[in-house]
């Protein structure tokens, strides 16, 4: 039998009160892959994620029925959805600084689980803020509020916060809305160092950041997968779908 | 540690529900024995009488909804003009001191209320108006209006405030002064708060008790001109509760009345509330 | 070039007559509406003024530390402020950790369904309880049906049942006011709830929590409905000092405010000035307690992390 696919996904669907918003779709990711979801606003891509490490059920009235698997397990199933969390790191597209200091924001993971130790969560601290490309703008503040940054450096203290607690997959939901082009390219770069040892889900409306950076890309549109295939085909002049090339050349979107 | 936060939030409730049935439970023997008829509508009370006792509240009740008539009628006009004032027509720094006297002026006890009643007011009473009393309804009522103006402009001008600025501004791009959008447009707006507002003014006067015990006089009677002394269901508890003996008549009866105390400010309070999610729902 | 059809003989934007009248309708209204609002600072500080005034002469050092003499009616009033504090410590130690942990429980964990619809609602309601019948209850409930007798404890029990649902109500609102975004944010890392409130929504919500309690402290100590018929005596004297002045078991105490009425209403041969004093006092227990709430929310609201 074939190795599990790192994240498979089947027949979700997920509604708010009344208004289903994702009808039962399924797909799978590969492990160590990066996953672009691109669609127009409304279409879902969010209510993934937050299906994904189950952060769905903090809003009221949202039910889901079918499966998601990581690694092989139900993730419904899995007696510690703290530990899932810590696996999944989730990067909203608002910047949210916690009102601590910026070293405090880092470690606020790592010391939920449980590390104390001072010289280790140096490093951690250290090593995520690099990663995020912030390392140089605040080394010499750690101790300063994390609120009061500048938004682009808030959205990129929020990916160093979800890198902080290792996680093996990494979404970034529209991660580059707050941030400038110079950083948004850092950031990628990071991100392909990154997918050597994470899997990395790329939800964005900018569909030439998934054309850079994803290996297969899922065009996800009211709630429905409407393709979902390697860049070369999702991005040509002739993908599968008509919809996907007109959503991806601006005819809509 | 989630355990013990469950068991507080699910104490609230015991609380509330233990307050109406260790009330209820103390006059419940008498309940049978109260009909409409010889409790609510009767205007004789006089619990302690030996031969036959009269249980009729009345004349207290009458005390209670006058007193409480009289001093919203001087409340509601200066709370809803003094929530107006703080709200639009106010510089940031007037309202902060405002909202501060305010807030000072609701945390007096009504004790001192009572005191100011009969010590200061009283005599003004007599010589400004010529009565033989100075401890009488109308005393009680500006000692009430007084302690419920703080609710009524707080809540009134949390109202106003929630009157969306495009409102505002839609009227003053049509050339409205201040005063125009206020009146056409804000409070239409805001009614419903500005009626739950008042509504919780009631409440506070309805339920008050040390303030209209020692202000209001000593009469189980019905009044007949606004500087006659009355006697509220909330004094009436309060003075004769410490004579009853445990578990008399007379005790069971003021146990009564504190359970339709209760009731009627629950009344009251739930219409304010409900009148809130009634803008509520208009709104979203 | 020919001549514009519209004389500009008079200034386009002068007033006309209606637009004077408006304004002076606008100014009207707005002398109106401040004279309401002044109508409400004048009565605080009149009353405030006059009764300090006329208390002052009695407000010795002796008025303050001596015990009262001839059954209350003279002398000073140390035991009634001892058995206010008693009051005021015993009872917000009961009913703030339970106030603030129930509050905490409402506003992080409950779901919205009828349940919690319930427990809002009886908070509320609980919170409109006219103070008398929180007598009735403290009489029927702790001092009967628990056998505690008339006592310090079931005064301040009494007390503590009055004062929680208001603590629930402020602690509520300071939670709220925590963005959910901080929340979210914490969740996302794989922080339990218990993490999430303990490290960030608690700490950021402190200040509104404190006030909310100091707020109760005046409330507490100016009550005397509810503590007259379950406690609090009208004359006992203190001797001797220390921690435990009272067994809360089984002595009374007594309490300023409750002192205040008994003086005023029911001791004869009173010096007037000795009530007024007794007044000036609650009065500025109460003021201060309150003036030193709101001047803490603005230096904390001056220190606010975002």
């Amino acid at each position: 039998m074939a190795a599990p696919r790192k994240i498979e996904v089947e027949d979700l669907r997920l509604s708010y009160g009344a208004r289903e918003v994702l009808h039962g779709i399924s797909f799978q990711i590969e492990a160590n892959e990066i996953f672009g979801i691109i669609g127009p606003a409304q279409s879902g891509k969010t209510s993934l994620l937050r299906c994904l490490n189950r952060t769905i059920e903090f809003t009221a009235g949202a039910t889901a029925s079918g499966t998601i698997r990581v690694d092989g397990q139900d993730v419904r199933k899995l007696k510690n959805i703290y530990e899932l969390r810590r696996r999944i790191g989730m990067v909203a597209p608002l910047p949210v600084g916690l009102p601590l200091s910026i070293y405090d924001n880092v470690a606020f993971a790592p010391r939920c689980a449980g590390l104390t130790s001072r010289s280790e969560l140096d490093g951690l601290v250290e090593q995520c803020l690099r990663q995020a490309a912030l390392w140089d703008e605040v080394k010499d503040r750690l101790d300063s509020l994390g609120t009061k940054l500048s938004g682009g450096q808030q959205q990129r203290l929020t990916i160093a916060r979800a890198l902080s607690h290792q996680p093996e997959i990494l979404c970034l939901d529209e991660f580059s809305i707050a941030i400038d082009p110079v950083t948004t390219m850092r950031i990628e770069d990071v991100l392909k160092e990154l997918r050597r040892s994470v899997t990395i889900i790329l939800v964005t409306n900018l569909t030439q950041q998934a054309r850079r950076l994803a290996d297969r890309t899922m065009f996800l549109w009211n709630g429905e997968i409407i393709e979902l295939d390697a860049n070369e085909v999702i991005f040509s002049d002739h993908p599968k779908d008509r919809r996907t090339y007109e959503y991806v050349n601006g005819i809509f979107g | 540690m989630e355990l013990l936060i469950k068991l507080c939030g699910l104490s609230a409730i015991v609380f509330v529900f233990g307050i109406f049935f260790f009330v209820l439970r103390e006059g419940l023997p008498m309940l049978p024995r109260l009909t409409p008829g010889n409790f609510l509508f009767n205007f004789e009370w006089d619990p302690s009488a030996s031969g036959s006792p009269k249980f009729g509240v009345g004349a207290l009740l009458i005390g209670s909804v006058s007193v409480t008539v009289l001093a919203m009628v001087i409340a509601v006009p200066f709370g809803l003009g003094a929530a107006v004032f703080v709200s639009e027509f106010c510089s940031r720094k007037t309202k902060e001191t405002l909202k501060i006297v305010i807030e000072l002026l609701a945390a007096i006890p009504s004790v001192v209320w009572g005191f100011i009643g009969m010590s200061v007011l009283g005599p003004v009473i007599t010589t400004v108006f010529h009565v033989p009393l100075g401890s009488n309804m109308f005393n009680g009522a500006v000692l009430l209006a007084l302690m419920s103006v703080p609710i009524i402009v707080s809540i009134g001008e949390d109202s106003l405030k929630a009157v969306p600025d495009s409102y505002r501004e839609a009227a003053l791009a049509l050339g409205a002064t201040r005063w125009q959008t206020v009146y056409r447009v804000l409070l239409p707006a805001a009614k419903n708060g500005l009626l739950a507002a008042v509504l919780l003014g009631v409440g506070r006067a309805v339920g008050e008790t040390m303030a209209v015990l020692m202000a209001t006089g000593h009469s189980a009677r019905i009044p007949h001109s606004i500087f006659d002394p009355v006697q509220t269901l909330t004094a009436t508890i309060a003075a004769e509760l410490g004579e009853a003996r445990q578990g008399s008549d007379h005790y069971q009866v003021l146990f009564v009345i504190g359970v339709l105390l209760f009731a009627i400010t629950f009344v009251v309070n739930l219409s304010a509330d409900l009148v809130v999610k009634g803008i509520r729902k208009k709104s979203s | 070039m020919s001549t514009p059809a519209i004389s500009v003989g008079s200034a386009p934007f002068a007033q006309t007559r209606h637009a004077r009248k408006k304004q002076r309708a606008e100014f009207v209204a707005r002398c109106f509406f401040g004279a309401m609002a002044g109508a409400m600072v004048i009565p605080l500080l009149l009353i405030v003024g006059y009764v300090v005034i006329k208390g002052a002469p009695a407000m010795s050092w002796e008025f303050f530390t001596a015990n009262p003499r001839r059954g209350g009616a003279a002398g000073g009033i140390w035991p009634a402020l001892v058995g206010t504090l008693y009051l005021i410590v015993i009872s917000l130690c009961i009913s703030a950790p339970i106030g603030v942990l129930a509050a905490v429980y409402l506003n992080e964990y409950a779901k919205e369904n009828w349940f919690t619809r319930i427990v809002n609602l009886a908070v509320v309601n609980l919170a409109g309880v006219p103070s008398i019948v929180h007598g009735l209850f403290g009489l029927g409930a702790f001092v009967y049906a628990m056998h505690f007798g008339k006592s310090v404890l079931s005064a301040a029990l009494t007390l503590s049942i009055m004062t929680l649902p208001v603590i629930i109500a402020s602690t509520k609102e300071a939670l709220a006011a925590v963005p959910l975004s901080f929340r979210e944010a914490c969740w996302n890392v794989g922080a339990t709830r218990w993490q999430t409130i303990r490290r960030i929504v608690l700490p950021n919500s402190i200040s509104g929590i404190l006030t909310g309690v100091i707020l109760q402290v005046s409330r507490t100590a100016g009550e005397t409905a509810p503590v007259m018929l379950t406690g609090v005596a009208t004359f006992k004297a203190i001797e001797g000092s220390g921690l435990f002045l009272y067994n809360p078991f089984s002595e009374q105490c007594m309490a300023l405010s409750m002192h205040l009425f008994y003086i005023r209403t029911q001791a004869s041969g009173v010096k007037e000035e000795l009530s007024f004093a007794i007044a000036a006092t609650l009065l500025g227990v109460v003021l201060l307690v309150n003036v030193t709430a709101i001047l803490f929310r603005l230096f904390l609201r001056s220190r606010k992390k975002w």
